[in-house]
C-alpha cells in the first residue's frame, strides 16, 4: 500500500498544483484554437485545396498549430492520468490494478508521443 | 493513530503519503454504483470524462484526415471522397460533437473554477445550460457534415 502511494503521485509534473494549472491553461489554448478552426470551416464553403493549404501554411497557423498540439499532449496526460488513477486501481480493479494502470500509462504516453511527432511533421514539415 | 516520527517530520514526501495513507485506510467506501444516486450535474461529468478518453483516440483520425488533405491535390480529393461515405460521417460527427461537448462542459468548469454556479441550485443550472447547448452543438455538426 506504501508504494502504492508513490505511484499515484507519479504524475505530470509531480504536483497537483501544476497539473492544475496546465489542465486549465492547455484547456483554454485549445478551445481557441478549436474555435479558430472551425470559423476557417465555416467562413470557407467553396472551401478547395488551394485555399485549405493556404491556411495552414501561414507562418502564425503554423505557430497556432503546434502551440496547440504541445496544449494537447499536456491537456491529454492531465486528464488520461486523472481518468486513470480513479478507475484503474487495485481497489477497483483487485491486485493487478497497479499493473494494468502501469500499461494504460505506458499505452498513453506512447500514443501522445505519436501524436506530438505526427502533429509536429504535419504542421511544420508540409 | 497518526504518528509522525522525527525523520518523518522533516521528510514532506513521507508526511504526505502518511496522511494520505491513513485517511485512504480508514474511510468508508462506497463504490457500487448501481447504489449511488446521478443527478444532472454527475452526468455531465461523467459525459466530460467519457467524450475526454474518446477524443483522446479522435485526434489520431483527425491527425490522418489533416495530414491527407494537407499532403496533395489527390489527398485532399480523397478526404472529400471518404466523407461521402455514412459510416466516416458517423465518425466525423462523433468526433465533432464529443469535441463540442467537452469544450462546453470544460467552460462550464472553469466558470466554476471561477466561483460561478458551485451552489446545488447553480450546479444544476450549470448541468442543463450545458446539456442543451451541447444538443444544438451536436445538432449544428450534423448539419455541417451532411
Amino acid at each position: 500500500m506504501g508504494s502504492d502511494m508513490v505511484t499515484n503521485a507519479t504524475n505530470f509534473s509531480r504536483s497537483g498544483l501544476s497539473d492544475w494549472i496546465i489542465q486549465r491553461f492547455s484547456a483554454v489554448i485549445l478551445a481557441a484554437y478549436t474555435l479558430f478552426i472551425l470559423a476557417v470551416l465555416v467562413s470557407m464553403p467553396e472551401l478547395n485545396y488551394e485555399s485549405w493549404r493556404e491556411v495552414f501554411s501561414k507562418n502564425s497557423v503554423r505557430l497556432f498549430s503546434v502551440i496547440s498540439l504541445l496544449a494537447l499532449c499536456g491537456h491529454t496526460w492531465v486528464g488520461m492520468w486523472t481518468v486513470g488513477t480513479d478507475y484503474l486501481t487495485d481497489r477497483q480493479l483487485g491486485g493487478k490494478g497497479t499493473f494494468i494502470r502501469l500499461i494504460y500509462q505506458s499505452f498513453c504516453v506512447l500514443l501522445i508521443a505519436v501524436y506530438l511527432l505526427w502533429g509536429i511533421q504535419i504542421f511544420w514539415g508540409s | 493513530m497518526l504518528l509522525i516520527t522525527g525523520t518523518n517530520r522533516n521528510n514532506k514526501n513521507n508526511l504526505y503519503a502518511t496522511v494520505l495513507y491513513q485517511v485512504k485506510d480508514t474511510r468508508p467506501v462506497n463504490l457500487d454504483l448501481t447504489t449511488v444516486k446521478f443527478p444532472l450535474p454527475a452526468i455531465t461529468s461523467i459525459l466530460h470524462r467519457i467524450s475526454g478518453v474518446g477524443l483522446f483516440l479522435g485526434i489520431g483520425v483527425v491527425l490522418y484526415f489533416l495530414q491527407l488533405s494537407l499532403e496533395s491535390e489527390a489527398g485532399f480529393e480523397r478526404v472529400l471522397e471518404l466523407l461521402r461515405a455514412t459510416p466516416v460521417k458517423l465518425t466525423i460527427w462523433l468526433i465533432l460533437a464529443g469535441l463540442l461537448y467537452h469544450l462546453i462542459a470544460g467552460v462550464k468548469h472553469l466558470l466554476m473554477d471561477w466561483g460561478l454556479g458551485e451552489s446545488r441550485e447553480g450546479a444544476l443550472r450549470g448541468a442543463q445550460v450545458t446539456l442543451v447547448l451541447a444538443i444544438v452543438a451536436a445538432a449544428l455538426s450534423w448539419g455541417l457534415i451532411w
